[in-house]
């Protein structure tokens, strides 16, 4: 109770909380408001919006309905945003952890895999998994997770090697519980406000990479994502400039919904800011 | 004497600094209202003033409200502050920075935080003439080196050239002391500036302020919490409790005939120095440790040009079943790697630590886990040593579920070591930041007894605590020891604690045992040089051996 009336203090974060619902809402009542499926034909192709009053956001160049897809894809997106984030994180946790943890030659060898990885700019390497691996929807979703999961094990790897020397750490010792109760049981919990601070940034990331693949016509072409939608627009993007501004306006508001829910949780969860 | 008792009694000239129903403002969100409540204090010309009292008394707020550096949210609501005829809470930032180091100097706790690690000490020392002087660079570096000389820092040349990390923390806390009286300030305010100090440093540091004030007739606030460091330096003794003034006095007439009884109660709570009568200790060894070593190479590249630090060098000791033996030496003497090489927190070179017919020291980490159980530590800080994040009751029932009780069970056990450590076995549902130090402490000492060890390791178990909270867990630690027929190895620094704890002691310095024997043996009659010294060192022993021989009088008048 006492963090969220520190989390809604912040006017940003209360915002990004309402745009977040608000997607949510899309995601949740797509099924309801358009039971139909949205990369079916519906209609005459790129109509304007409000000119037809079926369409209330108008048609693309196929003739589909770009409200229903902006409903459906906000599933997607948000599925994609938070199974990627959750790969990213659990993979990143436990390999910095670990890394933190036993510090020497197992903190050697991991922190240079994670740094070949970090030296590779992740959306090549995303092209690369994608190009290899095909690009169906969980094959996009797991290589944005498996792109993103450096900076998080570095962050990890940070906060265990200045809690792993606390008195705390060494009276689990004495009592003899094992490393893995330790390190998950005694030390993570306390190392979780920044990487669930970090969680967002990562799930804002992994939305916007999901979008420039669609965009480039990698992605997963089977399902109503926003990017695709973007992708479609780009053929008729000086004449019918809505196809791709209105998925665009969708991403921009998640991406920030997700940011500054970040922000708000950075702030509350940081005890040093609270007096503010 | 005399002089400070005619200031007492207000014949003396006028106070330098006076403070005048001072009450100092706490915001709304603070467990109290006031940090303190309607103080008056004077500091006479050439006196030294001790402000004592526990955490949370309002003794270092005080000096931050004469500095005008109280932090942010917190402010003077009432009274004044009046040095030299102004008074200095009407003053503007301006007019305070004059006042600031030039007039009224301050020396902190930690010198090594206080002081610039980029910069040289020199430098940092000429900043105080570059500010407030327009003296030129070449006259700057002359009263530098005066100032280090008079601080007795060995080598004022290569002292000036050195950075803070190059010295030792007496050696910082000296070049502190040179830069704070650099203006000659008329008023110095001392916060705690020996208490990150080792004794043997302590006493010297007591001492030079001492004869600085003396030489200079400047006068000091002194702030501590120490009733020896008091003992050893006070002119007047003003006692504070919970941001109120309950007492002030000349220092002899507090210390030895203290009115107030919350002031009664602290002096009581200061351990006396003269160890209990020795108790003859024959049983076989519980805990057995022979020949430790242990040695840390920094540096170097491939084994050259290492710096090596022994240290343990091949560290013997015994405890006894059922006794208690204590260690003691000053940082660096490896009291702490020798506590945590017998956990095994630390793994030594080489030796021996037998307990029974187990040799600790050569089991593997699986071997080890099982046997943990027959020997338990007690941490020294209580704030890091539980886990914020974990229920006290499961941090107490751990240990044992780790070796194989059931959760039921162990919350069941952790209940009924909650009530044996004086702790409300209701409480086991709460977090540790909402208990206290004392708390914690007890918190941390059922944690160990949950496994039922043979041998108690305590690493400074009362040394963050308050004097009065102190006693108290002393108390306990003996009263569990005789009630659980616990063998304990005790770690600490502070003979006086020592002195009332322990049955043996065993001196260290250096990674190297120096004297070893029943403690009223090595507290009267000390063999090494090394003991000696560190017991001259001990602050206030002279009034402290007095009180106490006073106590043993009035106990055999009642027997």
């Amino acid at each position: 109770m006492r963090f969220l009336r520190l989390y809604l203090r912040n006017p940003a974060a209360i915002i990004g909380l309402v745009l977040l619902f608000a997607v949510l809402f899309l995601a949740a009542s797509a099924d309801i408001f358009y039971p139909r499926d949205p990369l079916s034909l519906a209609g005459r192709p790129l109509s304007w919006p409000l000119e037809n009053a079926r369409f209330v956001l108008g048609t693309d160049s196929s003739g589909r309905d770009i409200a229903a897809q902006i409903f459906h894809g906000a599933r997607i997106s948000l599925l994609i945003g938070i199974v990627a984030t959750l790969v990213a994180i659990v993979l990143g946790t436990v390999i910095g952890a670990v890394a933190g943890f036993y510090g020497g030659w197992v903190d050697d060898v991991l922190m240079r895999i994670t740094e070949a990885f970090q030296t590779v700019p992740s959306f090549l390497l995303l092209l690369v998994l994608v190009a290899v691996f095909g690009s169906s929807l969980w094959t996009v979703t797991l290589a944005i997770g498996v792109v993103s999961w450096p900076a998080p094990a570095r962050l990890t790897r940070a906060e265990f090697l200045s809690l792993r020397s606390r008195e705390f750490v060494q009276a689990c010792r004495t009592l003899g519980l094992r490393d893995s109760a330790i390190i998950f049981k005694e030390i993570l919990p306390n190392a979780m406000p920044p990487l669930i601070v970090y969680a967002s940034v990562v799930m804002a990331l992994a939305i916007l990479m999901e979008s420039a693949l669609a965009f480039l016509n990698l992605s997963d072409p089977n399902v109503a994502s926003w990017g695709n939608l973007i992708g479609q627009g780009r053929g008729v993007l000086r004449t019918q400039w809505y196809v791709s501004a209105i998925p665009g306006v969708a991403i921009l508001l998640t991406v920030l919904a997700v940011s500054l829910v970040g922000q708000g949780l950075n702030d509350a969860l940081n005890p040093r800011l609270k007096s503010r | 004497m005399k002089r400070t008792d005619a200031i007492a009694s207000g014949a003396g000239p006028a106070p330098i600094l006076s403070l005048n129903g001072l009450s100092v403002r706490l915001p709304r969100t603070a467990d109290r209202t006031h940090a303190i409540a309607d103080v008056s204090l004077a500091l006479a010309q050439n006196e030294i003033l001790c402000v004592v009292g526990e955490s949370g008394s309002g003794k270092s707020m005080t000096s931050s409200a004469i500095m005008r550096l109280l932090p942010p949210g917190v402010s003077a609501d009432s009274g004044s502050i009046v040095f030299d005829g102004r008074d200095l809470l009407t003053l503007s930032e301006a007019q305070m920075r004059e006042v600031r180091g030039a007039q009224i100097a301050m020396v902190f706790q930690e010198p090594m935080t206080a002081l610039n690690p980029l910069h040289t000490v020199g430098k940092q020392i000429g900043e105080m003439f570059r500010i407030h002087t327009g003296l030129d660079a070449a006259t700057i570096d002359t009263r530098v080196l005066a100032l280090l000389d008079e601080v007795r820092l060995p080598d004022p040349q290569s002292a000036a050239r050195a950075y803070p990390h190059e010295l030792s923390g007496g050696q910082r806390q000296r070049a502190m002391i040179a830069m704070a009286l650099a203006l000659e300030p008329r008023v110095l305010i001392a916060d705690e500036p020996t208490t990150a100090l080792d004794v043997t440093t302590q006493a010297q540091i007591l001492r030079l302020i001492r004869d600085l004030q003396k030489r200079k007739g400047t006068s000091v606030l002194f702030i501590t919490h120490d009733f020896g460091v008091v003992a050893e330096i006070a002119d007047r003794v003003a006692v504070m409790q919970q941001g109120r003034l309950v007492e002030q006095g000349p220092a002899a007439q507090v210390l030895n005939a203290p009115q107030h009884p919350y002031t009664q109660k602290l002096i009581a709570a200061v351990p006396p120095l003269t160890p209990p009568p020795p108790k003859r200790v024959v049983a076989p060894p519980a805990l057995v440790v022979a020949d430790v070593s242990k040695t840390y190479s920094t540096g170097g590249f491939l084994g050259r040009g290492a710096r090596v630090t022994r240290a343990l060098d091949h560290v013997s000791l015994e405890v006894p079943k059922g006794a208690t033996v204590g260690v003691v030496g000053e940082s660096g003497s490896g009291k702490s790697t020798l506590a945590r090489c017998i956990v095994r927190l630390i793994d030594p070179d080489g030796g021996r630590i037998q307990i029974g017919d187990a040799d600790l020291a050569a089991m593997s980490r699986r071997q080890l886990r099982a046997a943990t159980r027959r020997v338990q530590m007690v941490f020294q800080d209580p704030y890091a040593s539980l886990n914020p994040r974990r229920r006290v009751g499961e941090l107490v029932a751990q240990g044992p579920m780790a070796h194989g009780m059931g959760r039921r069970e162990a919350m069941e056990k952790a209940r009924s070591l909650f009530s044996l450590v004086g702790l409300d076995p209701a409480a086991i549902d709460r977090y540790p930041h909402e208990f206290s130090g004392g708390q914690r402490q007890r918190i941390g000492l059922a944690r160990a007894l949950a496994l039922e060890p043979e041998i108690l390791v305590a690493d400074e178990p009362v040394s963050a605590l308050d004097v009065s909270v102190q006693e108290q867990v002393l108390r306990l630690l003996a009263d569990l020891k005789s009630r659980l027929g616990l063998s304990m190895l005790f770690v600490t620094h502070d003979l006086r604690v020592a002195a009332q704890i322990c049955d043996v002691v065993v001196v260290m310095k250096a990674g190297q045992v120096v004297e070893a024997g029943p403690t009223a043996e090595v507290f009267m009659n000390p063999q090494a040089d090394y003991t000696r010294a560190l017991l001259e060192a001990i602050p206030g022993r002279e009034w402290s051996g007095r009180s106490a021989s006073q106590q043993r009088h009035h106990e055999g008048e009642l027997t």
